[in-house]
């Protein structure tokens, strides 16, 4: 195998445009939180009853998938894949530029954001979500070292340490975010153990979709060879996440069906909850499941690059339907305070809540993505996170047999 | 400045949890004498000797009847915005009818005043609290609006305040972008009276509730306690509430 | 190109011969308070104490009040709207620049956040906290002269942190 040779992509007009395009979305946001701010949050759609909205799905959904957007680099520096080792440094920037975008969007939806200081600086050490702000700023912390030993020849021998720390810290940080669903007693849908492992084999799936779509369109605009080798090792360990997701999502859902308690907020969520049901089925399972499955494994469309782009946005579409199915699908549905009576009152209990998205709080997290997307771009046109070559001469570690063997 | 605060305040705490507890032993056969809640000194800090706690009659609760939640309203300021979905209710009737049997039955639901309140625990700042003598409340002034302990709430009690407000009373703070609940009317207990909504309801003589303090063993509410089956809502969490229930 | 600097030299010329002429009209107009605390402190800490360091007695006080129940009169937030702002109904709420707080913060610059939750005007309630000590509070006694605007004397100490 030759030596690598990483270098900065291109400036020039169309860096510019591109990042003009994304900056158009970040302004939205910044526009939609400042709405929000201002005016308080009775302009959003979110309420006393669907307490977390549009901006939790998008914010955590990049956390989640920040966290394992930085499995590349895990295979490659903790398993020593050095298939993946040119795509760890790109790994490492997709890993904190998702969890940045994730986290703006949740700062910004807070119900007073002039407060984050405060929000560093109090710490309630019981609270998961108080751990979580420590394990997210981390996480930066300890990526950026990571991206810095890989990047810096004399520290290539700490690599691997680094690289090991940076795996243990997002499985704690990925078990945190799960966890703030988990360790909710009060809602049927949350309280389970399972929600904190599920969240971490979703963001090995989420996470990889974010990095085969951003490393096909960084090699695809920039005229820098992919090979194949490298991209179907990537949209072949993409079903393998699909199908684990698939597995978890079974497993939590055949437990909730045999406890007999559960009956009332499965048969809501499967079947009658309107458009929770229809999310759940048709986009989270159907088109974010089984069809990338089917499209990433079959002959003809698993060696196709525009298929194996169309898998991955899939999958992410499918992540973000999953989250609204948790987060606002598990608020819909009415605490149970008095097991065996219909229940009424002027506060919604014992009712379905009703939520629609308002156009501020979509606004904010679309423009979450478009802050990861920011960041990522901006760090490839100024730091050497981008291999000039991915192709198959370069990076496979097989080549030669293969080129033998062809011949 | 706010770290220092803080160890200012555990050490006070501590300081005036030992003292007031020293206090509140050598006091405490003058004191039974007393009936009902008696005010502390305002200099004083609260201490864990007393638990305010609340019985309430669902025999008693008549379905029409809403005087509590006027009273509390009218207490705090409550005005509301005619927008059901994201005005505040620190208090509110259900209503309840078997599936089975259809009976039915009406109760206040309010802030339960946990022993071990999931609010408290999940708020990563620490601004959902519960103070020494049992009442949680929200300081509004650490209180980043991020509505987890209103996920986490097993009763429904918290309300986020969704616009700007003007006119708020002056015994009730409150504002935009933080979340609140019933404080147990926190600044009439701290002056020896007893919250509104009880207030209310023994004007109109319905005597559906009583307030006092459970760690009494002759306050009115502990025997009825002791007198009468009582139930918490959700028992099977073990949160132990602060708030019982008869005839649920 | 050369007269740009003799201009601008004129011009802030100019305006340091006006400014202290305008000096006044700069000034925050300060509301006098509707009491005095005692016959020998017109608020309840002394007034230049009061100045550089309300902001340290407030966030002590606030703690106090919240988590521990310590309701006391002599720092309670309620009690300086109380003294310091009136319940006229036509009296400037915290919007305007002449709300007791707001007319030295709008000149200080320095926002004031208290107000999105507190009461920013006393409000007759029968709730509000009842004096239990006999005395109460403010004597309301009336002052005998001059309200107490800042003048560039009392602003001088102040912008040196106290010291003379």
């Amino acid at each position: 195998m030759k030596t690598l040779d990483f270098r900065e992509i291109n400036g020039g007009l169309p860096f510019y445009m591109l990042l003009g395009f994304i900056g158009v979305f970040v302004l939205a946001g910044l526009g939609a939180a400042y709405y929000m701010e201002h005016n308080g949050h009775w302009v959003t759609g979110m309420s006393n009853q669907i307490i977390w909205g549009t901006p939790h799905v998008f914010a955590v959904f990049l956390i989640v998938a920040a966290s394992g957007a930085l499995n590349v680099a895990s295979i490659s520096s903790v398993f020593s894949k050095s298939a993946y080792k040119p795509l760890a440094r790109l790994s490492g920037l997709l890993a904190i530029a998702l969890l940045v975008g994730g986290l703006a969007v949740l700062v910004l939806d807070l119900g007073r954001p002039d407060r984050l200081i405060v929000a560093m600086t109090y710490y309630n050490f019981k609270s998961i979500f108080a751990w979580n702000i420590m394990l997210y700023t981390g996480f930066m912390a300890v990526v950026g070292v990571y991206i810095w030993m890989m990047m810096e020849q004399k520290m290539n021998r700490f690599t691997r340490l680094a690289g090991f720390s940076a795996f243990i810290w997002r499985l704690i940080l990925t078990t945190g975010t799960g966890s703030i669903f988990g360790f909710l007693v009060a809602r049927e849908a949350y309280d389970a153990a399972l929600l904190a492992p599920m969240f971490i084999i979703m963001s090995f799936s989420f996470g990889l979709a974010f990095f085969i779509l951003v490393l096909m369109a960084l090699y695809n605009w920039s005229d820098r060879p992919l090979g194949d080798a490298t991209l179907m090792r990537l949209k072949n360990l993409l079903g393998v996440f699909i199908a684990a997701v698939l597995y978890f999502v079974m497993v939590y859902h055949l437990t909730n069906l045999y406890i007999t308690e559960r009956h009332g907020v499965e048969r809501f969520l499967l079947m009658d909850g309107g458009i929770y049901t229809q999310l759940f089925w048709i986009v989270q399972i159907g088109l974010g499941s089984l069809l990338p499955l089917a499209l990433l494994y079959h002959p003809s469309t698993g060696k196709s690059r525009g298929w194996i782009g169309i898998s991955s946005l899939l999958v992410i579409i499918g992540g973000l339907a999953q989250m609204y199915v948790i987060i606002i699908g598990g608020q819909a549905y009415p605490m149970e305070l008095f097991p065996g009576k219909e229940v009424s009152s002027s506060f919604f209990d014992g009712v379905i809540a009703s939520y629609t998205p308002s156009l501020p709080e979509i606004i904010l997290g679309f423009s979450g993505i478009a802050v990861a997307l920011a960041a990522t771009v901006v760090g490839v046109r100024v730091l050497r996170f981008l291999p000039v070559s991915l192709a198959d001469e370069q990076v496979d570690p097989h080549y030669s047999a293969d080129k033998e063997a062809a011949a | 400045m706010s770290s220092e605060s803080n160890i200012d305040l555990y050490r006070r705490r501590f300081l005036s949890g030992t003292a007031t507890a020293a206090a509140g032993m050598a006091v405490v056969p003058g004191v039974m004498l007393h009936e009902i809640a008696h005010a502390k000194p305002t200099g004083d800090a609260v201490s864990s000797d007393v638990r305010w706690g609340m019985l309430i009659d669902s025999n008693k609760c008549a379905e029409g009847c809403n005087d509590c939640v006027q009273a509390c309203n009218d207490e705090h300021g409550l005005t509301g915005f005619d927008r059901p979905a994201t005005d505040a209710q620190w208090i509110r009737k259900v209503k309840l009818k078997d599936k089975q049997t259809g009976h039915t039955q009406t109760l206040p639901l309010l802030c339960q005043h946990c022993e071990k309140p999931p609010c408290v625990d999940v708020c990563p700042t620490g601004a959902s609290f519960k103070r020494e003598d049992g009442i949680v409340l929200v300081d509004k002034h650490i209180c980043i609006g991020c509505r987890y302990c209103m996920m986490a709430c097993p009763y429904k009690a918290r309300s986020f305040i969704h616009e700007t407000l003007q006119d708020q009373m002056p015994h009730a703070p409150r504002g935009k972008g933080t979340v609140e609940s019933c404080t147990f009317c926190v600044h009439r207990v701290d002056d020896g009276r007893t919250p509104a909504c009880v207030e209310a309801c023994s004007a109109e003589n319905h005597n559906a509730m009583i307030f006092g303090d459970l760690n009494d063993p002759s306050s009115e509410i502990s025997t009825q306690l002791k007198q009468h089956n009582t139930r918490q809502i959700r028992a099977d969490l073990a949160l132990n509430t602060g708030v019982r229930y008869r005839g649920i | 190109m050369q007269y740009t600097r003799f201009i601008v030299l004129a011009l802030s010329m100019l305006a340091g011969t006006v400014a202290p002429a305008m000096a006044d009209d700069l000034l925050p107009y300060i509301p006098e308070a509707q009491g005095r605390f005692s016959e020998a402190q017109g608020c309840v800490e002394e007034t230049q104490d009061m100045r550089v360091n309300h902001m340290e007695y407030i966030l002590h006080q606030r703690d106090a009040t919240v988590h521990e129940g310590i309701r006391d009169k002599q720092h309670s937030l309620v009690e300086c709207i109380n003294c310091h702002v009136s319940d006229a109904p036509d009296a400037p709420r915290v919007s305007s620049e002449k709300h007791f707080c707001n007319s030295c913060h709008t000149y200080a610059a320095v926002s004031v956040d208290c107000f999105q939750c507190h009461a920013d005007r006393p409000v007759e309630t029968g709730s509000h906290l009842h004096s239990l000590s006999p005395t109460a509070l403010s004597q309301r006694i009336k002052p005998a002269g001059e309200a107490d605007t800042l003048t560039p004397e009392n602003l001088q100490v102040l912008v040196s942190g106290g010291q003379q």
